[in-house]
C-alpha cells in the first residue's frame, strides 16, 4: 500500500520540479515588473532545441548542453528584451498579453518550420538512466538528477535574493518601484538582469524536460498552461510560492493520472480554479 | 476630450446622438450585401465571416467595454456549437428554435460563472478564465459517447431554414442566415452600449471601486454584461455547428479564443465595428494563406499581433480615429 504512494509521490515531486525550474522565472518577472510574458515558455522551448541540436548535431556531453540552453535563453530574452518588451512596460496587461501570444506564435511557426512537427529524440548519457531501487520503491535516475537540479536552483535562488547586494535591490523594486527608484537603485538594470536570468532558467527547464515530456513546436502552448498555473496559484514574485504550487501540482497532476485516469487533465485545472477561487493572490502572493 | 465633458453635461443628449445612424454605418451594412452579387462563390467564406464577427462582437462587449480579458471565450462559442449540434442529432433539425436553445446553455453556464468573474481581477480573472476553457475542452474530449471526441460530432442535418431555404453547397441561404441573425445581434448590442447600462460599463472599465459609489453595482453589471456576452457567443457556434452541420473540438480550442482576441483587437476594442472589420481582414487573409501549411499561418498570425500592438495600438479603427482627429 504504502510503496505505490511513495512511487506516486517521487514521480509527482519530479514533475513539480520540472514545472518550478520552467515557471520560477516568470513568477519573479510576472511580480517584479508585472509584465505578462506568456512567451515563457517559447524560451523554454529554445533551451530544449538548443539541447536537442547540440547533442544530436553536434555531439556535445548532455550535461554541457545544459548551460548552452541558459545562455541561448538568456541571449534571447535580451534581444527582445531590448526591441520590443521595454516599449510595453507601462502598457496595459491586454497589450502584453497579446504581444506575447504573438511571439508564442511565431516561434511555434519558426519551430515547425526548421524542426518540422515531430517529437525530437534526446539520448540522456547512461549514467542518468536507469533507476535505483530503495527499501521496495524504485526512484528513476534522471528524476533523482531533477530533483537534485531543482533544489540547487532553489538554494542559489534563495541565497542570492536574500543575502546579496543584488537580491537587496530586487527585493525593494518588487516592493516599492518608486521608493527604490527615489533611494538610487537601478530598477530598470535589475529588471533587465531579472528578466534575462528569468528567461534563462525557463530554457535550463526546457533542456531538461525533453527526457520526462518530449519536445515539439506544440511545447510553448501546452507548457504556458501549466506555467501560468503554477504562477498564479502561486502567487507573484513568490519562489516559495511558486515551489510550493509547482510540487502541490505536480503530485496531483500524477496521482490523478494514476488513480483516477478518467479524470485526466481534469484535476489541475479544478484544483488551479478552486484555489484561485479560495486566494485569488495565490498561495504566498503579496498582493 | 470635449465629448466626455458634453457627456457629463447632458447624458441623454450624448446617448441618444450617439445612437443616431451614420451614413458610414448605413454603407457598411449595404455592403455587406455585396458578396451575393460580386463573389457569390465564396459564399461559404461570406457566412464563416459574419459568424467569425459575432463571436468577436460578443468579446468586445466584456472586454472592450467592460474591461474583462477572458482568455476562454472559446467557452461559449463551442458550448453553443455543441447545444446546436446535439439538438439536431437527436432529431430536431429546426434551425430557428436550435437558436434558442444553444444560447440559453451557453447563457446559464455563463450566468454560473459571471460569479467568479465579477469577484477577480487582473491575473487571477485571465488564469480563471482560460481555466474554464481548458476545462471544457477536455469534458468535451473525454465525453466520446457524447461528443464524439476528438473526431467531432457526426450526423448534424439541419431542415430548412423557416421550412422553406435549404442549407445549399454554394451557402446562400448560409450567408443570408448568418447575415440576419448578425444584424439582428449588432441592433440589440449597439443599443445596449449606448444606453445608460452601457455608459455604466465603460465607468467599470475605468474604475470599478468608484463607480459602486455613484449609483452603479460594478459586481452585477459585470455579471450581466458576461451572460449576455456568453448568450452572443453561443448564437455564433449555434450558427456556425448549423452552417457547416459538423461540430469539432476546435470550437472550444484556446486556439480559437486566441484568434477572436487577435481579430478584435486587429480591428479596434471598444468600438462596435472593430470585431466586424478584424473579422473580415482576418478571415480574408487566413484564406487566401490557407493552402499553406496552418503550421505557418500560425507566424504571420504572431507577427499580425505584434504589430497591431506595436504601431496600431487602439487597433485599425482606433488608428484612423486618431489620424482623423489630427488632420
Amino acid at each position: 500500500m504504502l510503496v505505490p504512494i511513495l512511487g506516486v509521490l517521487f514521480d509527482g515531486f519530479a514533475y513539480g520540479m520540472l514545472l518550478f525550474l520552467l515557471s520560477v522565472g516568470l513568477s519573479v518577472t510576472l511580480g517584479m515588473m508585472n509584465f505578462v510574458n506568456l512567451a515563457h515558455c517559447s524560451f523554454a522551448m529554445l533551451g530544449g532545441y538548443v539541447t536537442v541540436t547540440l547533442t544530436q548535431r553536434f555531439g556535445w556531453p548532455f550535461l554541457a548542453a545544459l548551460p548552452a540552453a541558459f545562455l541561448a535563453a538568456v541571449m534571447a530574452s535580451v534581444v527582445l528584451e531590448r526591441t520590443l518588451y521595454r516599449r510595453l512596460y507601462r502598457g496595459s496587461a491586454l497589450d502584453q498579453c497579446l504581444l506575447t501570444i504573438g511571439v508564442v506564435f511565431i516561434s511555434v511557426a519558426v519551430a515547425a518550420y526548421v524542426y518540422g512537427t515531430v517529437q525530437q529524440p534526446i539520448h540522456t548519457p547512461p549514467y542518468l538512466r536507469g533507476s535505483v531501487t530503495f527499501m521496495g520503491v524504485t526512484f528513476g535516475v534522471y528524476r533523482l538528477f531533477l530533483i537534485g537540479v531543482g533544489l540547487l536552483i532553489t538554494g542559489i535562488l534563495v541565497a542570492a535574493l536574500e543575502y546579496t547586494r543584488f537580491g537587496v535591490q530586487v527585493r525593494a523594486a518588487v516592493d516599492n518601484q518608486r521608493m527604490a527608484r527615489g533611494l538610487g537603485i537601478d530598477v530598470d538594470g535589475a529588471f533587465a538582469v531579472t528578466f534575462a536570468l528569468g528567461s534563462g532558467l525557463a530554457g535550463l527547464g526546457g533542456a531538461l524536460a525533453i527526457e520526462m515530456v518530449g519536445l515539439d513546436p506544440a511545447f510553448a502552448f501546452t507548457y504556458l498552461v501549466y506555467v501560468l498555473i503554477v504562477v498564479s496559484v502561486g502567487g507573484l514574485g513568490s519562489i516559495g510560492g511558486s515551489l510550493a504550487a509547482a510540487l502541490l501540482l505536480g503530485v496531483s497532476d500524477v496521482a490523478g493520472k494514476y488513480y483516477v485516469p478518467e479524470l485526466g487533465a481534469f484535476l489541475i485545472y479544478l484544483v488551479m480554479v478552486a484555489l484561485l477561487m479560495w486566494r485569488p493572490a495565490g498561495l504566498l502572493g503579496r498582493r | 476630450m470635449t465629448s466626455a465633458v458634453q457627456a457629463a453635461a447632458d447624458p441623454r443628449r450624448h446617448l441618444a446622438a450617439q445612437r443616431r445612424w451614420r451614413r458610414s454605418e448605413v454603407a457598411f451594412w449595404l455592403a455587406t450585401l455585396l458578396p451575393f452579387l460580386l463573389v457569390p462563390s465564396h459564399l461559404q467564406l461570406a457566412s464563416q465571416i459574419a459568424i467569425t464577427a459575432l463571436f468577436a462582437v460578443s468579446l468586445d462587449l466584456i472586454l472592450g467595454y467592460a474591461g474583462i480579458v477572458s482568455l476562454g471565450h472559446a467557452a461559449f462559442f463551442g458550448l453553443g456549437a455543441y447545444a446546436a449540434g446535439l439538438l439536431s442529432k437527436s432529431g430536431w433539425g429546426e434551425p430557428l428554435s436550435g437558436l434558442v436553445v444553444a444560447p440559453a446553455v451557453a447563457g446559464l453556464v455563463g450566468y454560473a460563472t459571471s460569479f467568479v468573474i465579477a469577484r477577480t481581477r487582473h491575473l487571477a480573472l485571465i488564469m480563471i478564465t482560460l481555466g474554464l476553457g481548458l476545462l471544457l475542452h477536455e469534458a468535451a474530449n473525454r465525453a466520446h459517447w457524447l461528443t464524439g471526441g476528438a473526431d467531432g460530432l457526426q450526423g448534424v442535418r439541419m431542415w430548412p431554414l423557416l421550412g422553406h431555404f435549404k442549407f445549399d453547397l454554394y451557402g446562400y441561404t448560409a450567408y443570408g442566415y448568418s447575415l440576419v441573425v448578425l444584424f439582428s445581434i449588432f441592433l440589440v448590442t449597439r443599443r445596449l452600449i449606448h444606453s445608460p447600462f452601457g455608459l455604466s460599463l465603460r465607468g467599470i472599465r475605468e474604475n470599478p471601486i468608484r463607480m459602486p459609489a455613484i449609483g452603479a453595482p460594478s459586481r452585477s453589471h459585470l455579471r450581466t454584461a458576461y451572460t449576455i456576452s456568453a448568450v452572443i457567443a453561443g448564437i455564433a457556434g449555434a450558427l456556425l455547428a448549423q452552417t457547416t452541420e459538423t461540430v469539432s473540438l476546435g470550437t472550444l480550442d484556446f486556439q480559437r479564443s486566441a484568434e477572436v482576441l487577435v481579430i478584435l483587437i486587429l480591428g479596434g476594442t471598444g468600438r462596435l465595428y472593430g470585431g466586424l472589420i478584424g473579422a473580415i481582414i482576418f478571415m480574408v487573409a487566413r484564406d487566401q494563406f490557407s493552402g499553406i501549411n496552418p503550421q505557418y499561418w500560425y507566424f504571420w498570425i504572431g507577427a499580425l499581433l505584434v504589430s497591431v500592438v506595436m504601431f496600431l495600438p487602439n487597433g485599425i479603427l482606433g488608428g484612423l480615429a486618431s489620424r482623423r482627429d489630427e488632420s
